[in-house]
């Protein structure tokens, strides 16, 4: 070969090829550098109907704050559509099994990535998530939710990528509170109020979309993080839309304005229409939360387990789904998704029947008076049913279901209050008689829901916790401190569907429907995922993109 | 003159703090507050709820709440929102340049178009355009501007396809263009209500000089219909003209709530709108001292502007 001449023959192929796979196989230089992807390219806009105001995500927020939240941060490891965690900033997920937990489930060490970046530049270390934890635990931090982290003690950062704690006590939920627990990094809060800093209002994350813009009232631009350590971003920029009005959301989804109509998505009224657009993939998507008559047990009509069972079998669930809601929502007989692992599908069938109804009732020695009403020692089936003041479908429900309930001899009043009356003091200090209410007892992927069941998670019985219907069971306690302390889902399973006999059994409250939404997205978006163990539609924005 | 303006000053600031204190108070008693959104969240406990409240300062008496506002709203600080943490004056400039786009245009769109309508019907008392734009102005009074701007919307950018669906501008774009284009339907939906208010106030206004002697003299003398009605008639009704504008202006900066939503326009009634739905009191205070101001200042302008037009009006 002559100087400055360059053909390629066959050896010297081979020799570069050998030489690509030698520097392939360095660390780092890995399949980033083989399968280089292309550059991100497009846009999506995708429409909320609230507006993302909080941009610390340890800050009190809601639902749709996250949404800018799962696009800007990473946490440690998060959960996909079928329960089952996948790293992020950590190398690989917990487990007793690769030791990153202790056998007892107190002992954590976690070994983080070291090619992650933040969006200023400066590189990613466990002091980051010792800073978060801490930050957590700190008094005077307004933070969102301290369950959990507030068990964490003694953090030590062992190097730059690996990091360790011990918990007061084995708490099995932790680990899907770490999923959706974002990392902050420590060098934006250096001398400043965490709670006023002004990262507060321009974020800075590891994740696949930096932050670009914000224009108030309006919307959010997201560019793409160039650097990102994951799989994507494939987007180069996403913007977040806020449209205050669900109808001209729904509108401008029709128009093409926006491509994906996100939360609160598309009302059950619009489904049929909205399913048959063209070029428009419309979807009907289960949510954790699922909507019921609750109990307040302490009342003396429904310490009578007859009575209970009587109200739900005089309760015609199928028309109220069908006729006010469009057939949308899934019929349920638990308080846990049907998408979830730990859901039972072999509940007994709720059944509408007024002559079993009836019969209970009588059999149970609840007789009529001389009003219609049934009564026994003195307590009439006469009592009130409240939900929030203005929602016009419960109302009806409401109405529907005075209406239904007048032919077993129950009389209810309807009694309504505005949101902040009704879910203060009234609901959580045990004040009303029976609710209509959407309630979600879980906390993203994880089962746990000691809270809302534990006998002495009452408050208005003393206790501390959300056990707001008074409800007590001995067995219950003893299955939810079980399930509480184990790690392994496989163990947790049967303690779980053991649970949702119980309460099915022991009705502390109707079950209706399990929420569903109606999301929809331009057909060619691909990537959109639906998943059950997160709150909102862009959990996963690094992995959109438009073919 | 300065006397005139001094006592103005006075009164005004009378004004301003019984606004506030009555804002402030009926805000504060409506049930609910600012952490009511976090009620439902999953996680978040009573406990939480009452340390969030008491680091936010919600739980001190009443009165030491709003004397605290008020001192700071004396020294400039308009406070910072509940929601964003970003300073109120801020989030108000923000949205000020969208409202005062749609507004004025609306505005400007309605004052001329609702003139024109006015004098021309009075001019022509009886005559079927008298009859149209009376029937045109009781619709347009009556249709309700929700139902009139989605049907727009349907006809225009859905079905038609000429105009975009909503919003400002389209991101990536805002060039000259971009913003007047998305300027047509709402400024014109907005428009709808205030021309046939001023239609129907010009109207009667004009009635009322025409049947005036002075007015029967110029024909007399000869004069052009046209010179008549610009020099004679127009310089008449410039009083209920101004009287009217000055009621109107407040809502230049105010916004409109409802066409906002509608068109997705970024202004202050939707600010205000928003603010209300999360109980974010230090922007609703904010809002409300903004448009008490306006109002004021409107007043006075229009009060001056008269006095300065009609020779007759003193002002004391």
């Amino acid at each position: 070969m002559k100087n400055g001449d360059f053909t390629l023959n066959r050896r010297h192929t081979l020799g570069l090829m050998g030489a690509a796979g030698l520097v392939a196989a360095v660390p780092g230089f890995g399949p980033r550098a083989a399968f280089a992807q292309d550059a991100p390219s497009g846009q999506v806009i995708v429409g909320f109907s609230q507006e993302p105001t909080v941009f610390n995500p340890h800050l009190p927020h809601i639902e749709v704050d996250e949404g800018i939240h799962y696009a800007i941060f990473d946490p440690l490891f998060d959960v996909d559509t079928d329960g089952t965690f996948y790293p992020l900033l950590a190398t690989e997920v917990p487990t007793i099994e690769n030791g990153g937990i202790s056998p007892d489930g107190l002992e954590w060490r976690i070994t983080l990535r070291d090619d992650v970046k933040w969006h200023d530049g400066e590189p990613f270390t466990a002091e980051d998530v010792k800073f978060t934890l801490e930050l957590l635990n700190n008094p005077d931090f307004r933070a969102w939710r301290r369950v959990g982290t507030e068990l964490v003690r003694d953090i030590t950062v062992v190097s730059p990528t690996e990091i360790t704690w011990r918990l007061d006590q084995a708490y099995a939920p932790f680990a899907a509170i770490l999923a959706s627990t974002f990392i902050l990094p420590k060098h934006a809060f250096d001398g400043v109020d965490p709670n006023e800093a002004p990262f507060n209002n321009a974020p800075i994350g590891t994740g696949a979309f930096k932050w670009k813009n914000r224009i108030s009232g309006d919307h959010i631009e997201l560019a793409a993080n160039a650097d990102y350590f994951g799989d994507g971003p494939y987007l180069e920029t996403v913007v977040i839309k806020y449209i205050p009005d669900m109808t001209v959301m729904y509108t401008q989804f029709k128009s093409g304005d926006i491509d994906v109509i996100a939360l609160q998505w598309i009302s059950p009224d619009h489904y049929e229409e909205a399913r048959n657009l063209p070029d428009r993939v419309v979807e009907i998507v289960g949510s954790p939360f699922f909507e019921s008559i609750q109990f307040n047990m302490e009342r003396p009509q429904f310490k009578d387990p007859a009575v209970r069972q009587a109200l739900y079998l005089a309760l015609d669930k199928p028309s109220i789904i069908e006729a006010l809601y469009y057939g949308v929502p899934p019929e349920t007989e638990t308080f846990m998704p049907q998408e979830s692992y730990y859901y039972n599908p072999d509940l007994p069938k709720h059944e509408f029947s007024i002559e079993k109804a009836n019969a209970l009732l009588d059999e149970a020695g609840w007789a009529r008076g001389a009003d219609g009403v049934r009564e026994k020692d003195g307590v009439r089936l006469a009592f009130k049913n409240s939900t929030t003041a203005g929602n016009e479908l419960r109302e009806q429900v409401q109405q529907f279901v005075q209406q239904v309930w007048k032919e077993i001899g129950v009389e209810i009043e309807i009694s309504n209050l505005p949101p902040a009356v009704m879910w203060g003091d009234y609901w959580s200090m045990g004040q009303y008689d029976t609710t209509l209410v959407g309630l979600s007892v879980l906390a993203g992927p994880d089962p746990d829901c000691s809270d809302f069941f534990r006998s002495d998670a009452s408050p208005a019985l003393g206790g501390t916790g959300q056990n707001y219907w008074a409800y007590a069971n001995p067995e219950v306690d003893t299955l939810l401190a079980e399930g509480a302390s184990l790690f392994s889902p496989e163990e947790r399973l049967p303690i779980y569907l053991r649970l949702q006999e119980i309460i099915r059994d022991d009705l502390p409250f109707l079950p209706i429907y399990q929420y569903a939404v109606i999301p929809g997205y331009k057909t060619g978006l691909e990537g959109y995922a639906p998943n059950i163990n997160n709150r909102i539609d862009t959990w996963n924005l690094r992995s959109w993109r438009w073919t | 003159m300065a006397r005139y303006l001094l006592s103005r000053l006075g009164q005004s600031i009378v004004l301003l703090v019984l606004v506030s204190l009555i804002g402030f108070f009926v805000l504060n008693l409506a049930p609910g507050g600012p952490l009511s959104q976090f009620a439902l969240t999953p996680g978040m406990t009573r406990d939480e709820l009452d340390r969030i409240a008491e680091q936010m300062g919600l739980n001190r008496p009443l009165v030491i709440q709003y004397a605290e506002w008020f001192w700071r709203l004396l020294q400039g600080d308009w406070g910072n929102s509940f929601r964003d943490g970003r300073p109120v004056l801020e989030i108000i400039g923000d949205h000020l340049f969208a409202t005062l786009l749609l507004m004025g245009t609306s505005m400007a769109l309605s004052i001329v178009i609702g003139v024109w309508i006015g004098v021309r019907s009075a001019m022509r008392a009886g005559s079927f355009f008298d009859y149209a734009s009376t029937v045109f102005a009781m619709v347009a009074l009556s249709i309700p501007t929700f139902w009139f701007g989605l049907v727009a919307i349907y006809v225009f950018s859905l079905w038609l396809g000429w105009l975009p669906a909503g919003n400002m501008y389209n991101i990536g774009d805002g060039s000259f263009g971009d913003y007047a284009i998305h300027l047509v339907m709402p400024s014109i939906v907005l428009a709808l209500v205030n021309v046939a208010i001023w239609s129907r106030y010009m109207r009667s206004a004009t009635l009322d000089v025409l049947g005036q002697d002075f007015i029967r003299t110029a024909h007399a003398k000869g004069l052009t219909s046209r010179r008549i009605v610009f020099k004679h008639i127009m310089g008449n009704t410039l009083v209920p003209m101004i009287a009217l504008t000055g009621l109107q202006l407040p809502s230049l900066l105010g916004g409109a709530l409802v066409t906002e939503t509608v068109f997705t326009w970024p202004g202050m009634g939707r600010l205000l709108l928003d603010s209300l739905g999360y109980n974010d009191y230090p922007v609703i205070m904010g809002l409300l001292m903004f448009s008490a101001l306006m109002v004021i200042f409107s007043n006075l302008l229009a009060d001056i502007l008269v006095a300065l037009v009609d020779p007759r009006i003193r002002l004391e």
